[in-house]
């Protein structure tokens, strides 16, 4: 393979391309609503009208706005359409639509009328958004490397190879000011210096694919709708540090994206674009896929390489950390699917144009699943630095049916909620620190007036505990005490010393667990204490066994009733 | 000379510390110069007094009665001490937690059906038997308690310790080994 | 090799460069509760006793897997440290059934004797009371659940020790056990050699010697350390 393959490949895939293109959704959402069906009968109706020379049916990635799903768009390559253009030669957005529809939407292309709801393209859901990484989301047929490679892909990994040393490489990155997508926001560049700079023969790249966040299906929509950025991602990558072995650990509740991520390994090594020599250069780069069991704590980075090596996915200390001595002891790059997939068009379109997008400190875009309580539910990628107001109200829609937004969760069980006085903050990772929440790997989960922030933090606290490898105390038996606590209160069971007892424990918690999990599973109840106390303190009932004057020989206070030395009322004893 | 007003109670434990506490031998009679004993299982009180100076509670919260006691207790007492690893951690009385919920009836049932050599059949005196809490439990899960003396059963030189720290206006701290559970 | 110079709660020391904080205090005659680490097999990091503050870093830091370094300002007795040690012991009493008063090892248990040196004299949290099973399917040992603080000392000696590896942890969180082999009964185990380092290494009474009766139970710590001496300084001394 060399950059004239790349090239021919991507005229071919051109030439070939049909006058009308209707895009249907097949990522995991829509497929629960049977969209498979719906592109089946679509073919179908193209079929039957004799159109086939003229339209193409393509299955592409996430369409984004998945509450309205099965979604279908319409596309035309020229001028001329038989239906009104939304943009460019973007054509009208189809929702909800089913098997029964794919006659009637056929029929618009020949001047036919269709029953079928239509969605606004131009809304701020659509509008507002600037994708980087879902750039071919919704767009490219994953299934397809050619449909990829069309996009501009593996070009970024060819310059590298032809044009940049690694260290020039880093440099670049280093630059862009790109920081981890998984949550914690570490530089990514500097990441990689690190692992770059260690000496070793052999060194690993992971993808850390285990999303497990309530309510979080980023990284599922990049590796379902464009599994080739990762790949790209993760091999750009490993040439910077001098890797040769990859592995993406993506759990098992992913089926979709795991088929989709071998067939498009299989791809890539086909087209010589993984695996020995690529882009005929010195480089070699493997990937192979690690698929985990159903373990939260498998994303935290060192349970996940013990998991990568077969063992039992408990984290353990760090130092010495995975760049020193990783997977298999080797130095190991561990980043997330999202900070790969920015890595490719980081490259392709320059640093200094990354690091134009987004705030002084939070670089670039990022990519939100847009839950709960909340009109359009969704996936939408946002420069950094946006507003959540911006983002709930105007690009989601606000509450269903008129509701009041009380909150909006990031973070998932790590993170906090952020009320709504609140909604101005930029989402960036510094402003959502300092509110006690943490930008997390992209979940926001939205809440109305009639969710019970008490309900929430003990949802949380359920999950973490249910979670928590069991290794250190704390988290094992901390988490355990704190849901115990919580449903006390909930019972209205719970007095003023519980309270106590649970913030107690929850900087204890915080403080000694010995991973992330552990650190970060009282943030909940933390930030929902720091907004929301009053909630809490409603559910108390008084303290009646508490210590209190001795209401029977009337001494008077608390101190008296403890302390047995000589005091008024107390007979004095042996003098 | 006022001496200490001081009570004893056994709820739901082996009176072993009270036996324990009997173990003072001699030192009971430099004790008795000192403390007042108005409510105990070693004298003969029915009812508990008001304005007790402190009272050491041996046994767990295990049925109604107990319940009823304790907060009876609370209420006329100054001090209140956990007295022995029952009071303390519910201990050996609370084994039937394990058992889950309602394990009061399978606990009574084993007890007085299957293992009852003549006339098997559940207690069943209202008024007169207290019926089980559905969980057992050590005396501060439901009441403040002051202070804590564990051990199955405390010797009787902690409990030496304990009295002579009170008598001399300390606080009763035990320390070291003397916390020793079990 | 070479020495490092630091502080212990306020005290000067200096230790071999390869040493963890936990060996250094030790050496400085400091001592720094623990009950996950065992001499002789790998740290783990697990009951985060050990934690201790160093001067210019915010997290603690688990004394046993850390490596001292030169100028280190070690706390060790910190009323934070000490509060959340306590904390952490009640955790641990309240999540198993714990009933001292009727166990082998009472007297010779290290999570009791833990307990009343960090002036535990009762437990805040409401105790779990988990159902647990007894295996007491092997000739010679038992296994009570009940008792197990989840330390991996038995799997660590069983491995790395005896190089039977028949001890394993399974579930997770409050649901992790100790099991043997395929998680099945102990005495159907065909890789246990019976040769009790497991019970040696316990720190309570969730393994025991059969025929041990209440208080009973001392363990020969000795014997495993005079095979990890034997087997690390080849030095034989009984």
């Amino acid at each position: 393979m060399v950059i004239d393959d790349l090239t021919e490949i991507a005229d071919k895939e051109r030439a070939a391309r049909k006058r009308y293109t209707i895009r249907c959704c097949m990522a995991a959402g829509c497929m629960s609503s049977n969209s498979k069906g719906v592109k089946e009968a679509l073919e179908d109706a193209v079929n039957q009208a004799g159109l086939q020379q003229m339209v193409e049916v393509r299955g592409v990635g996430c369409m984004k706005l998945c509450c309205q799903g099965p979604l279908v768009q319409i596309d035309s390559a020229t001028a001329g359409a038989t239906f009104a253009l939304e943009s460019n030669e973007v054509g009208p957005l189809y929702q909800k639509v089913t098997p029964e529809d794919a006659n009637s939407l056929v029929s618009t292309l020949k001047g036919g009328q269709t029953p079928v709801q239509r969605g606004d393209p131009r809304h701020p859901f659509f509008s507002a958004q600037l994708s980087i990484v879902l750039a071919n989301s919704g767009f490219i047929d994953p299934e397809r490397i050619e449909s990829y490679i069309t996009a501009e892909g593996y070009q970024a990994l060819h310059d590298v190879l032809r044009e940049l040393t690694p260290k020039d490489l880093i440099e670049r990155i280093i630059k862009s000011g790109l920081r981890g997508r998984g949550g914690a926001g570490y530089p990514t560049g500097l990441k990689w210096a690190t692992v770059g700079k260690a000496a070793s023969q052999q060194k690993y790249v992971i993808c850390n694919a285990d999303e497990g966040d309530p309510g979080a299906f980023m990284d599922r929509s990049v590796l379902e709708s464009d599994p080739h950025s990762v790949l790209e991602g993760m091999a750009i990558a490993a040439y910077a540090v001098g890797a040769n072995q990859g592995f993406i650990y993506v759990r098992a509740e992913y089926p979709l994206a795991i088929a989709r991520l071998h067939a498009a390994i299989k791809q890539a090594k086909k087209y010589g674009l993984l695996g020995s020599g690529i882009f005929e250069s010195p480089f070699n780069f493997n990937i192979d896929l690690r698929i985990g069991a159903g373990a939260f704590v498998c994303g935290e980075e060192t349970a996940l390489m013990a998991s990568v090596e077969g063992k039992r996915g408990t984290p353990r200390p760090r130092p010495p950390f995975p760049a020193e001595s990783g997977l298999y002891n080797s130095p190991t790059l561990i980043n997330n699917v999202e900070t790969f997939a920015n890595v490719a068009p980081i490259v392709r379109k320059g640093a200094e144009w990354f690091a134009g997008i987004g705030t002084e400190k939070s670089k670039g875009t990022k990519v939100f699943a847009l839950a709960g309580k909340i009109t359009n539910t969704g996936l939408i990628e946002v420069p950094m630095g946006t507003a959540l107001r911006k983002i709930v109200e105007e690009m989601g829609g606000g509450a269903p049916d008129g509701g009041k937004i009380k909150a909006v969760q990031t973070g998932g069980p790590s993170g906090g909620c952020i009320p709504a006085e609140e909604l101005d903050t930029p989402v960036d990772y510094d402003s959502l620190t300092k509110l006690g929440s943490i930008m997390g790997s992209g979940g926001m989960i939205v809440m109305d007036e009639t969710t019970k922030m008490v309900d929430v933090a003990r949802f949380f606290m359920e999950f973490c505990m249910d979670e928590s490898c069991g290794k250190c105390v704390p988290c094992r038996a901390g988490t355990a005490q704190m849901h115990q606590l919580l449903n006390k209160i909930l019972a209205g069971n719970a007095t003023t010393r519980d309270l106590q007892k649970l913030e107690e424990l929850c900087y204890m918690v915080k403080n000694t667990s010995l991973c992330g999990l552990g650190q970060t599973a009282p943030n909940p109840v933390l930030s929902t204490l720091r907004f929301f106390r009053k909630e809490y303190t409603d559910l108390l009932m008084p303290d009646a066994f508490g210590p209190r004057p001795n209401a029977v020989n009337g001494t008077g206070h608390a101190a008296a009733g403890r302390n047995l030395a000589p005091t008024e009322g107390v007979p004095s004893s042996g003098k | 000379m006022d001496r200490l007003r001081v009570s004893t109670v056994w709820l739901g434990g082996c009176a072993g510390c009270h036996m324990s506490f009997l173990d003072l031998d001699e030192v009971l009679i430099e004790l008795a110069a000192r403390i007042e004993l108005v409510y105990s299982p070693l004298i003969d009180v029915k009812e508990y007094p008001e304005n007790v100076d402190l009272c050491l509670v041996e046994g767990a919260v295990c049925n109604e009665d107990n319940l009823d006691m304790i907060h009876k207790i609370r209420a006329r007492t100054k001090v209140l001490v956990s007295f022995g690893d029952c009071a303390v951690t519910a201990n050996v009385p609370a084994i039937r937690n394990q058992l889950g919920l309602k394990n009061g009836e399978s606990v009574l049932q084993r007890a007085y059906v299957e293992g009852a050599q003549a006339m098997g059949g559940l207690p069943q005196e209202p008024g007169i038997v207290p019926a089980l809490l559905d969980r057992v439990m050590p005396v501060h899960e439901v009441v403040y308690v002051d202070y804590f003396v564990p051990g199955c059963p405390p010797p009787a030189d902690h409990i030496q310790a304990v009295m002579n720290q009170v008598l001399s206006g300390a606080e009763p701290r035990l320390q070291g080994a003397q916390l020793k559970f079990g | 090799m070479a020495a490092k110079t630091l502080t212990i709660d306020g005290k000067q020391i200096s230790a071999d460069e390869c040493a963890t904080i936990l060996e250094a205090a030790a050496d400085a005659g400091i001592t720094i509760p623990t009950l996950c680490h065992l001499e002789g097999v790998y740290d783990v990091g697990a009951c985060r006793l050990c934690l201790v503050e160093v001067t210019g870093i915010s997290k603690l830091l688990p004394a046993c897997t850390t490596k001292v370094a030169e100028g280190m300002e070690i706390r060790t007795d910190t009323e934070r440290l000490i509060r959340y040690r306590r904390m952490t012991l009640e955790l641990l009493l309240a999540e198993r059934n714990h009933v001292c008063a009727v166990c082998v090892a009472n007297g010779h248990c290290e999570l009791q004797t833990l307990a009343f040196n960090q002036g535990v004299d009762h437990v805040r949290y409401e105790y779990c009371f988990p159902k647990w099973e007894v295996d007491n399917s092997h000739a010679l040992f038992g296994m009570d659940h009940n008792r197990c603080l989840l330390c991996t000392r038995c799997v660590r000696v069983c491995w790395h020790i005896e190089g039977a590896g028949t001890k394993n942890v399974s579930g997770r969180g409050a649901k992790a056990r100790i099991i043997s082999d395929l998680n099945q009964p102990w005495g159907t185990s065909d890789t246990c050699t019976k040769c009790g380092k497991c019970v040696m290494a316990c720190p309570t009474g969730a393994l025991f010697y059969k025929g041990s009766t209440n208080s009973e139970m001392e363990r020969d710590r000795d014997k495993l350390e005079f095979i990890v001496t034997a087997r690390e300084k080849k030095q034989w001394i009984a």
